[in-house]
C-alpha cells in the first residue's frame, strides 16, 4: 500500500479503503498515509457522493467513488407504473435539465407503439430539449467557480437561468420538472408572446456566457488550477464510456445530436457545429460547455424562428398500450449520453426499463483520473467531470 | 517566535508604565481611569470595526456584487442582523468532538484572539490617541501578527479531524510564508521613516515632501507602492482570504480548522478573523497612506495643526476612513477571485514576491543614499 506499488490488487485495495470508510471515521495517522472521507456530507460533492482517498500527505494514492445513497430504485418503480406515469418519475434522475430526461424515453416508447409526433411538437421538443441544456450548463459554468473558491459567478448562473426557467415555467406550468413531453406529442401548445420573451432570456444568457469568459476563463488563477489538470486522453476516456462534453474535451468529435438517427428531433434542420477541444483537461472541459451554452441559443434562436404550424399531438389512443418488443433510444443529454432500454411485453406498463445515466459512466473515470493528484485538484476534477447526483443514483 | 515575543511584550511592560498619564483633550486622567479607558478603547477598536465591515462588506457590499440585497429583515436596512448573528451564535451548543484534546480545542480561538487585541496596541489613532507608543510598535505588530499560527494550528490539531488537521498544516505553512514578503515590504518603509516607532512613520508622512513638494505630505504609498502591493497580498494571505484562501477552502476542507467549531468558539474564530482585517487595514494606512494625519494642504485650509489635540478626535475618524477604503479592496478581491492551489501560492511567495520584496528594499537604500 505505497506509492511505489502502483499496481497493487484493486478488490484488495477496494477492500481495505471500504474497511476504512466503514470503520468509522477514524482518526489515527497511519504510517503509510490517511483515508479521507470526502462525503458523503461535503460541500463539495453536490449532494451525497462519497470518495473514499488515500492519501500520502495531500497526495491522492488511490480514489475511490461510493455510490448509491440516493438510490431511489427507479428502475424497479417503473415497473409498477403506467408509461405517462413514468414521464413524471424520469424527471426527477437530472433534476437541473428535467425536460431533457423525459425525451429519450418517450422516444423510445414512440419507436416501440410505432408513432411519430407531428412537426410542431418535434419543434418544440428539441426547442425545450435546448433550453434544459442551457438551464443545466450555465449552473455549472458558475459552480465550478465555487468549486475553485471564486464565490461570485454562480450567483450571477442562478440570476440568469431564472429567465430560462420562468420560460420553461410559463410554458409547461413546472418550473424545475417540466412534465411536458408525451407519447406522440406535448402536453400544451406554446403560450402567446413565448417566443419573443424567450428571445430576451437568451439574451440574458448569451451576456452572462460572456461574463463568464470574463471572469473565469480569463483569470489566470483558474487557468493556473484548470490547465493540465485531470487531462483524459481520448482513447481513456472512450474505454471508460465517458460521453458528453467531457469526450469532446478529450477531442473525440462525437454528439449524439448528430451522429445518432433518432426521428422525433430535428438537429438536422439546423445550422450548428459540435465543439471539440484537443487539451482533455480541467480547462477544455469548461470551455466546452460554455461554447455549447452558447451553440444552444444559437439553435433555440433557429428554432423559435421556424417553428412550424399544425397539431402537437398525433393520433394517440387514450390508454396507451406499448406493444410488446425491445428499444434503446440515447440522446446528447446536457450531462451526455443518455438512454432507455424499454422492454415491453404488450401490458400497461414496461416489463423492464434499463436507464443509462451520463453521471454514472461519467463517474467511473475518476479512480484513474484522481490517482497521484493533490486533494485541491480533487475538487477541480470532480467539478469539471460535472455530475448531478440523481443521474448517479437513479 | 512565541517566546521572543512573550519576552518583548516584558520588556514593553516597563515602557507602558512608564506613562502612567494620558493627555487626552488636555484633561489629566489618573492611572486606573487610563488602564480602564484603554482597555475599553481596545474594545471599542476591535469589536467596532469587526461588525462595521461585517455589515458593510461581507453582508452589503457582496451582495450587491452578486446581484441580491443581504439580509434586510433585521432593523432598518438590515443593520442589526448583526445582533441577530451574535445572538444565534451565543445560544448554539457548544460541541467538543468526541477525541478532542478539550482543553487545547477550547483554548485555541483565544489565542487567535489575543493575537488580534495585542496588534492594535501599537496603532496610533492620533498624536496622542494610541494605547501604547513603542519605539519598535512595527517590530512589535509584525511580531504578535504571528502568534495567531499557533491558535490556527492548536484548533487543527486539537479538533481531532482529517479536515481540521489539514487545514491547520495548511495555515500553518502559509501564514510563515507570507510573513517574510510582509516583513519585507515594511522594511522599505522604515527605511525611508527612519524610525521603526508608527507615530514617527506618520510624522515623517506628514512632513515629507515629494522632491519639494509638500501639499500632500509623503504617503509612502506613493514612493513605495511596490512595498504597498506586496504588503496588501501578504496581508491577503495572512488573514488567508481568497485567493489565499486555502487553509479555509469551503469547497475541499469543508470550513478547514475552524471546522469542528461550533456557537460561541466559532464565533470567536469570526471576530479574530474580521477584526484581524481591519487592524492590518488600520496598520496599512498607518505605514503607507499617512495614518491618522490629514495632507497637509487639507490642514492648511482648515487652519488646524496637525499635532494639536483637535487631531485626536479627527485622526481616529480619519484611520476609519482609511480602513474601509483598504477592507473594501480585501473584500473586493475575495469575492472575485478562485484560489490558488498550495504549491502555487508557496511559489508566488517564494519566488515573486520575497525577491520582489528585496529588490524593493535595495531601491529604497538606494534612493535613501542617493537623494
Amino acid at each position: 500500500m505505497t506509492a511505489t506499488q502502483p499496481n497493487i490488487d484493486r478488490r484488495q485495495l477496494s477492500y481495505i479503503a471500504g474497511q476504512a470508510a466503514d470503520a468509522r471515521v477514524n482518526v489515527e495517522l497511519e504510517a503509510e498515509g490517511m483515508t479521507l472521507n470526502i462525503g458523503p456530507q461535503h460541500p463539495a460533492t453536490h449532494g451525497t457522493l462519497r470518495i473514499v482517498v488515500r492519501l500520502d500527505g495531500e497526495q491522492v494514492i488511490e480514489a475511490d467513488p461510493i455510490m448509491g445513497y440516493m438510490h431511489r430504485g427507479y428502475e424497479k418503480l417503473v415497473e409498477v407504473r403506467t408509461y405517462p406515469q413514468i414521464n413524471t418519475l424520469v424527471n426527477r434522475i437530472d433534476w437541473l435539465g428535467s425536460f431533457a430526461n423525459e425525451v429519450p424515453f418517450i422516444l423510445a416508447c414512440e419507436q416501440l407503439m410505432g408513432i411519430e409526433a407531428p412537426p410542431r411538437a418535434q419543434w418544440i421538443r428539441t426547442l425545450f430539449f435546448e433550453l434544459s441544456r442551457i438551464a443545466n450548463l450555465t449552473l455549472f459554468l458558475g459552480d465550478m467557480g465555487v468549486q475553485l473558491g471564486a464565490v461570485t459567478p454562480v450567483f450571477y448562473a442562478f440570476r440568469d437561468r431564472e429567465h430560462i426557467l420562468n420560460q420553461i415555467e410559463s410554458a409547461t406550468g413546472g418550473r424545475f420538472h417540466p412534465n411536458f413531453d408525451r407519447i406522440g406529442g406535448l402536453k400544451d401548445d406554446l403560450p402567446a408572446g413565448w417566443v419573443d420573451e424567450t428571445r430576451r432570456a437568451l439574451g440574458h444568457i448569451r451576456k452572462f456566457c460572456d461574463v463568464m469568459e470574463d471572469l473565469i476563463v480569463g483569470n489566470e488563477i483558474f487557468e493556473a488550477r484548470t490547465r493540465g489538470i485531470g487531462v483524459i486522453p481520448a482513447d481513456v476516456a472512450l474505454s471508460y464510456g465517458l460521453s458528453g462534453a467531457n469526450v469532446r474535451a478529450s477531442g473525440v468529435d462525437w454528439d449524439l445530436r448528430r451522429d445518432s438517427s433518432n426521428s422525433g428531433l430535428v438537429y438536422d434542420k439546423l445550422d450548428w457545429k459540435v465543439w471539440t477541444h484537443p487539451d482533455g483537461d480541467s480547462f477544455a472541459r469548461y470551455w466546452v460547455r460554455l461554447q455549447e451554452v452558447r451553440e444552444a441559443c444559437h439553435m433555440v434562436d433557429q428554432l423559435l424562428d421556424s417553428i412550424p404550424a399544425g397539431p402537437i399531438m398525433a393520433k394517440v389512443p387514450r390508454i396507451i398500450k406499448v406493444p410488446a418488443g425491445e428499444a434503446y433510444v440515447a440522446t446528447e443529454n446536457p450531462l451526455g449520453e443518455m438512454g432507455y432500454y424499454v422492454v415491453s411485453q404488450g401490458g400497461l406498463e414496461p416489463f423492464r426499463v434499463k436507464i443509462r445515466s451520463a453521471s454514472f459512466s461519467n463517474m467511473s473515470i475518476a479512480p484513474w483520473v484522481l490517482k497521484g493528484t493533490y486533494v485541491p485538484d480533487v475538487i477541480t476534477i470532480l467539478a469539471s467531470l460535472y455530475f448531478i447526483l440523481g443521474d448517479i443514483d437513479r | 517566535m512565541p517566546l521572543s515575543t512573550l519576552a518583548l511584550l516584558a520588556s514593553f511592560t516597563n515602557q507602558v508604565s512608564a506613562s502612567p498619564k494620558l493627555a487626552l483633550l488636555a484633561v489629566e486622567f489618573p492611572y486606573w481611569a487610563t488602564t480602564l479607558f484603554k482597555l475599553l478603547m481596545a474594545f471599542i477598536a476591535v469589536l467596532i470595526p469587526a461588525g462595521g465591515t461585517v455589515y458593510l462588506y461581507l453582508f452589503k457590499m457582496v451582495s450587491f456584487m452578486q446581484s441580491r440585497l443581504g439580509p434586510m429583515e433585521a432593523g432598518p436596512y438590515g443593520s442589526l442582523q448583526l445582533m441577530a448573528e451574535v445572538g444565534k451564535f451565543a445560544q448554539k451548543e457548544d460541541i467538543f468532538p468526541a477525541r478532542a484534546d478539550r482543553f487545547v480545542f477550547a483554548a485555541a480561538p483565544y489565542v487567535v484572539l489575543v493575537s488580534t487585541f495585542l496588534l492594535v496596541l501599537v496603532i496610533p489613532f492620533g498624536p496622542d490617541a494610541a494605547f501604547a507608543n513603542f519605539d519598535v510598535g512595527v517590530f512589535l505588530a509584525l511580531a504578535v501578527s504571528s502568534l495567531s499560527v499557533i491558535g490556527i494550528l492548536m484548533a487543527g490539531w486539537a479538533s481531532a479531524s482529517k479536515y481540521s488537521l489539514l487545514g491547520g498544516l495548511r495555515a500553518a505553512g502559509q501564514l510563515i510564508a507570507y510573513e517574510l514578503p510582509l516583513v519585507l515590504a515594511v522594511v522599505g518603509v522604515v527605511i525611508q521613516a527612519g524610525s521603526l516607532n508608527l507615530q514617527r512613520i506618520v510624522q515623517a508622512q506628514v512632513e515629507g515632501e515629494i522632491f519639494g513638494w509638500g501639499a500632500l505630505g509623503n504617503p509612502f504609498f506613493l514612493t513605495q507602492i511596490i512595498g504597498f502591493f506586496i504588503f496588501l497580498v501578504a496581508v491577503q494571505a495572512e488573514l488567508a482570504q481568497v485567493p489565499f484562501d486555502m487553509p479555509v477552502a469551503e469547497s475541499e476542507l469543508v470550513s478547514g480548522y475552524m471546522t469542528e467549531y461550533s456557537g460561541f468558539r466559532f464565533l470567536l474564530f469570526f471576530i479574530a478573523e474580521f477584526a484581524t482585517a481591519n487592524i492590518f487595514a488600520f496598520l496599512a494606512s498607518v505605514l503607507f497612506l499617512g495614518g491618522w494625519s490629514l495632507p497637509p494642504f487639507v490642514t492648511d485650509i482648515f487652519g488646524i495643526d496637525s499635532y494639536s489635540n483637535a487631531m485626536n478626535v479627527i485622526g481616529p475618524i480619519v484611520m476609519a476612513t482609511k480602513m474601509l477604503l483598504l477592507t473594501f479592496v480585501i473584500y473586493w478581491v475575495r469575492f472575485t477571485y478562485p484560489r490558488f492551489r498550495e504549491d502555487q501560492l508557496q511559489r508566488f511567495a517564494w519566488k515573486f514576491l520575497i525577491p520582489l520584496a528585496l529588490f524593493n528594499i535595495a531601491l529604497t537604500g538606494f534612493f535613501k543614499v542617493a537623494l
